[in-house]
């Protein structure tokens, strides 16, 4: 028995194994609630089924999350995401609400270039904010958290902006090679950001300057730089995003686009592994993450829980989620089960074990 | 003075720690009216002791009388409220409250269940006026200077009654005139019948104030002297102490030749650098494939020397002359475009990203040089760790594992080899032996004259006298943020004439022209 529990240790030790059995857990009870739940089919060329949505509803979570990751492992945190999404996608829709042709792709292409462009000028904003004056990143970032919303509020005029524009609709419905088009965008995004910091020596100094930043100082780092640069990413992330989540529902409202989002992609990003106090960092568990919130997400709506309950059982998953992936919570509900025998000695184990 | 009864005693107290005899049959006595100097090297169990006194720890074995009656303090409150305060280097009060409030923190005057601030007050300035401070209480502590912030710690120390006031190392944040002040006032208290008991590594206060002396060493009593009758020298030679070890054999591999390397173009020189409040300007110059030992007590600015070299703390005086040209260092990236590294003695917070594995650990400074668009090839990597693994026999030899989980010793390897890997010319060293084991101790030693025969120049700072004179072509001596003297290391240098000027200053030995 125990040799058989040392062989599954590289298993059941590997930072995603809790969150993806949380994942499953989920997945598993939707399906016994509605067996038809995990049929994929394919119409018209194109791919539908609830997991199918699952995937491209988190699309724009597992963007803003994959930047927070990146804040987050150098020990910040970006509060404005949700801001960023709001005045990007409010900027790209009153752009293309005022072409004479809203199908026209050079003014769909200008927009978004607009968009993505502001969106860097504010995560330069809050890089500067946070590397250069030095202001604590939770009071920097809530500065845009707050005054974003305002621009998203100002450009809109405090209006929702309503276009009807077929190729930026397609940023968030429409299809390629039978995936949502909003998948294959997340997916795109997170190669990108995956080769930026593992391609690269980025996210090695990245979990360098979060885990000491005093040392990577005097190792000779430039971390007022890859602080900036990482903020800057983030903001980068939100705003593709802000397109997604715009072009959804073909329409920008400043009040309520990207609400609250913020929080979400902390969570994601604390599911996956990531440790707020900063230091290593792992976007696949992320990925997860996000990919966990959006299930439970659809499976509130999807198993008809009481809207009024629909907060607390979301809460009470969080809470599980994070219990059974502390070590700390795993280890004292393994010593309270008596009847488990020291495990033997064996050949994996003495290789665990480091010589001081 | 035989006459009075000490007010408290510390008989046989032993202190273990995993792995650690931290203090082995240590007696301590302080008697009223006195200023007890408590003396001894960085790990000699200075701290422990006061902790164990304070009731931050308790015993393993003996016993503690204060006032004739044993006691044992469950913690820092309990020992107040019995009479025995203390006040930390860092002044542990809080900044954002008003001098008044720190004073009376956990113990406000109240009337009615409310804080009675006009009271509050109006003691918190009594309080400082028997300290001859005259401030507004009602001010932000953090608006003070930290000499100011000390006093308020003492007023707040002795307000509650004191008999015996423990200073750990008050002074070492303070200028000249703060430390004077601070003395003034350790008189005044002491005539007052307080027994003080005062921690510092600054001779110069000990001879100033101290009435009597107790030395540590390695957790051990060395002894308990009148300062009258413990010439400087002596006190130095009792806590620093003579070790011969299996270091010795070093001593022949290492052909050091002061004549040879004095030839070569100076690689570096500091010309009258120095950083107020850190380290007083001074003259220093190293060649290529130079040893320069850096001796001093702990404290005495060693450090400080070396980060001005680097560029970790920026030099607000003088210059740095490098390949004969003068440049100005502001920071660790412009050290190291001139081919100059800096191990940290504190590996952990300065040195070693814990989370990082060996690999990343060793690769990272030749990384940050690149710029992280220029990644070392991973294949380059795996090259360049295995190396070094080797070459500095790193255990265990597994690159992938997380640093943080090796040994001390295996560390500062891993640490050495992070910058060897980047080729300086001038490799500075700060304390790179301490708390490591014998066996890694003396690889480290037989790297350094293994990497000065090679042309590299070092500057080896250590509190082990044998271990620098082991090493080094030259010995420059740091005494109060002073460099008080450089010693070329020949046949005539030996460590009585170290520990001479570590305690005299010697100026006499000569400012040896490099």
């Amino acid at each position: 028995m125990s040799t058989v529990k040392a062989r599954l240790a590289p298993v059941t030790g590997h930072r995603l194994f809790w969150p993806l059995v949380m994942l499953v857990v989920l997945l598993v009870a939707n399906t016994v609630y509605r067996p038809s739940f995990l049929s994929v089919e394919l119409k018209n060329g194109h791919l539908y089924g609830s997991l199918i949505d699952i995937v491209r509803l988190s699309a724009p979570l597992i963007l803003v999350a994959l930047g927070m990751s990146l804040v987050i492992a150098t020990g910040g945190i970006d509060l404005s995401v949700g801001s960023v999404v709001a005045v990007s996608g409010a900027v790209a829709c009153l752009w293309i609400s005022e072409q004479p042709d809203q199908n026209s792709l050079g003014g769909v292409f200008t927009a978004l270039a607009i968009a993505f462009g502001l969106a860097l000028v504010l995560g330069v904003w809050n890089g500067v904010l946070v590397a250069v004056i030095g202001i604590q990143p939770i009071i920097a970032t809530l500065i845009l958290m707050v005054a974003g919303r305002g621009l998203a509020q100002l450009i809109t005029s405090g209006q929702i902006i309503t276009i009807n524009s077929e190729p930026y609709k397609t940023i968030g419905v429409g299809h390629l090679l039978t995936l949502p088009f909003a998948i294959i965008i997340a997916l795109v995004v997170a190669v990108i950001v995956a080769v930026l910091t593992r391609r690269t020596a980025l996210g090695m100094i990245i979990e360098s300057v979060g885990g000491n930043a005093e040392a990577s100082r005097l190792a000779g780092i430039r971390s007022r730089r890859i602080t900036l640069l990482v903020y800057v990413v983030s903001a980068a992330c939100a705003a593709i995003a802000g397109f997604m989540m715009t072009a959804n529902v073909s329409s920008a409202d400043g009040n309520a686009a990207g609400l609250w989002v913020e929080l979400d992609a902390i969570l994601a990003v604390v599911i996956g592994g990531t440790s707020l106090a900063g230091g290593r960092f792992y976007l696949s568990g992320t990925i997860v993450g996000a990919l966990i919130i959006q299930t439970l997400t659809t499976s509130v709506y999807a198993m008809n829980i009481d809207p009024q309950t629909a907060l607390l059982f979301k809460a009470v998953v969080v809470i599980a989620v994070c219990l059974i992936q502390a070590p700390a919570f795993r280890a004292r509900f393994r010593r309270k089960r008596p009847l488990a025998p020291p495990p033997a000695p064996t050949a994996e184990k003495q290789k665990e074990q480091v010589p001081a | 003075m035989s006459q009075r009864h000490p007010v408290l005693t510390m008989t046989a107290i032993s202190k273990h720690f995993p792995g650690v005899r931290a203090l082995d049959g240590v007696d301590f006595r302080l008697f009223p009216g006195e200023v007890h100097a408590l003396m001894g090297e960085n790990g000699a169990g200075k701290s422990t002791l006061i902790k164990v006194l304070t009731g931050v720890y308790g015993t393993d074995a003996g016993t503690i009388t204060l006032d004739g009656t044993q006691v044992s303090f469950t913690g820092p409150m309990q020992a107040a409220a019995a009479g025995v305060s203390t006040v930390y280097q860092e002044v542990n009060l809080c900044t954002n409250l008003s001098v008044a409030e720190n004073i009376f923190i956990g113990r406000e005057p109240r009337r009615g269940g409310a804080i009675n601030w006009r009271q509050m007050r109006r003691q918190a300035q009594e309080a400082l006026a028997r300290l001859d401070l005259h401030i507004d209480v009602s001010e932000l502590l953090g608006s003070y200077s930290l000499a100011v912030q000390q006093m308020v710690a003492i007023a707040r120390a002795v307000d509650v009654q004191a008999r015996v006031l423990i200073l750990d190392e008050p002074t070492s944040s303070l200028d000249a005139d703060e430390v004077a002040q601070l003395l003034r006032i350790m008189r005044q208290l002491r005539d007052q019948g307080i027994a003080i008991l005062f921690v510092t590594h600054f001779l110069d206060q000990v001879y100033g104030i101290a009435d009597r002396i107790t030395v540590l060493r390695n957790g051990r009593l060395v002894g308990e002297y009148l300062t009258a009758d413990l010439p400087q020298l002596a006190l130095v030679e009792k806590m620093i102490g003579k070790e011969l070890d299996a270091l010795e054999q070093l001593d022949s591999e290492a052909g050091k030749d002061p004549a040879r390397v004095a030839e070569g173009s100076p690689l570096v020189e500091a010309d009258g650098l120095g950083r107020s409040g850190a380290v007083a300007p001074f003259s220093l110059t190293i060649h290529a494939g130079e040893v320069v030992g850096m001796a001093g007590l702990l404290g005495s600015g060693r450090t400080e020397v070396a980060r001005l070299f680097f560029g970790a703390d920026r030099a607000d005086k003088g210059q740095l002359v490098v390949d004969g040209k003068p440049t100005t260092i502001r920071n660790p990236i412009a050290a190291i475009d001139r081919d100059i590294a800096f191990c940290s003695e504190n590996r952990r917070t300065e040195g070693l990203i814990g989370e990082l594995s060996v690999r990343e650990n060793i690769i990272l400074a030749m990384q940050a040089a690149r710029g992280w668009l220029r990644p070392v090839p991973r294949r380059k990597q795996d090259e360049l760790v295995q190396r070094w693994i080797e070459a500095l026999s790193i255990r265990p030899a597994d690159p992938e594992r997380p640093v943080r989980n090796l040994s001390g010793g295996n560390q500062q390897k891993v640490l050495l080899a992070r910058w060897l890997i980047t080729e300086p010319r001038l490799l500075i060293l700060d304390e790179p032996t301490r708390g490591i084991d014998i066996g890694a101790k003396t690889e480290i030693q037989r790297l350094v004259a293994q990497l000065s025969d090679g042309g590299m120049a070092v500057l080896f700072i250590s509190a082990e006298l044998e271990e620098v004179l082991r090493l080094s072509h030259k010995v420059a001596v740091m005494r109060d943020r002073q460099l008080v003297a450089q010693l070329t290391n020949d046949e005539s240098l030996d460590a009585d004439r170290v520990m001479r000027a570590i305690a005299s200053g010697a100026r006499q030995e000569g400012l040896e022209k490099a």
